[in-house]
């Protein structure tokens, strides 16, 4: 089970999921990411501190909506709140070069 | 199909091959891997890795959702967790799938291809055999930390 709750702010936007990320729920997400990018909208927080599991499924997400994102300098995908285990796969997949990984929520928003 | 002897060291459970049987499948091989001894950390990697399997074989072997079943075997032992995953979809070769660049670049890097790299990184063992008579089968095996 998987929820996605989002916020919009004035330089960007938090996308905050709970729950696991696999291939049934990875649409779900992505989804979420699709909305904000047809928005126009390209500034992006993802808060993982909710995120129980993440499969390649989801790790498949992140990268497209880094690389939507990041396309024409327009903005970035970064995260907030990883926890351990999902850092570890991370780094086993070599994401880790890819994002901006920030503590909480805060700290991300104003990065923006 | 839940009553199984909480005794038994070896359980079966067959899914439906569909991606809303992750769930369920991720918390079979969860609660075998915490019953063989395994750290969290362990047993993570074997709920991830069983995911990723699973996924290419609705994804691959039976080419999309609903055309067919996963048979899901947990053997634990004193020393490791053995998971066979049984499926009766197309059969393929290992050896052809690529690994992926996990050092390119964002624009570089491809989306997709990470589920056999992971099921590799993550298991201590992974083997794959393909008859026409039994179907599709993929052993893998997550052995304890042992303290040296």
């Amino acid at each position: 089970m998987l929820e996605v709750v989002t916020n919009q702010f004035k330089r960007c936007d938090l996308v905050k999921a709970s729950g696991r990320v696999d291939s049934h729920t990875a649409p779900q997400l992505a989804d979420t990411f699709e909305a904000i990018n047809e928005a126009g909208r390209f500034k992006i927080v993802f808060d993982m501190s909710g995120v129980e599991y993440i499969s390649s499924a989801g790790l498949r997400v992140m990268i497209n909506v880094q690389k939507t994102c990041k396309r024409w300098n327009r903005g970035e995908l970064v995260l907030a709140g990883v926890p351990e285990h999902i850092h570890g796969t991370l780094d086993l997949t070599g994401f880790v070069p890819l994002f901006k990984i920030f503590d909480d929520d805060a700290e991300a928003v104003g990065s923006f | 199909m839940n009553n199984i002897p909480s005794s038994s060291r070896t359980q079966t459970l067959t899914f439906p091959a569909q991606f809303e049987s992750l769930l369920r499948i991720g918390e079979f091989v969860t609660r075998a891997a915490r019953s063989a001894g395994l750290d969290s950390t362990a047993v993570y990697a074997v709920e991830m890795a069983v995911d990723e399997a699973c996924t290419n074989i609705i994804e691959h072997a039976y080419g999309g959702e609903g055309r067919g079943e996963i048979e899901c075997t947990c053997q634990m032992n004193s020393h490791a967790l053995k998971v066979t995953l049984r499926d009766f979809g197309s059969s393929f070769d290992p050896s052809s799938v690529p690994e992926p660049n996990i050092t390119a670049s964002l624009e570089e890097r491809e989306a997709g291809g990470l589920g056999l790299f992971l099921m590799r990184k993550l298991m201590d063992e992974v083997s794959f055999e393909f008859t026409p008579d039994s179907g599709n089968v993929l052993t893998m095996v997550k052995r304890k930390e042992t303290i040296s």
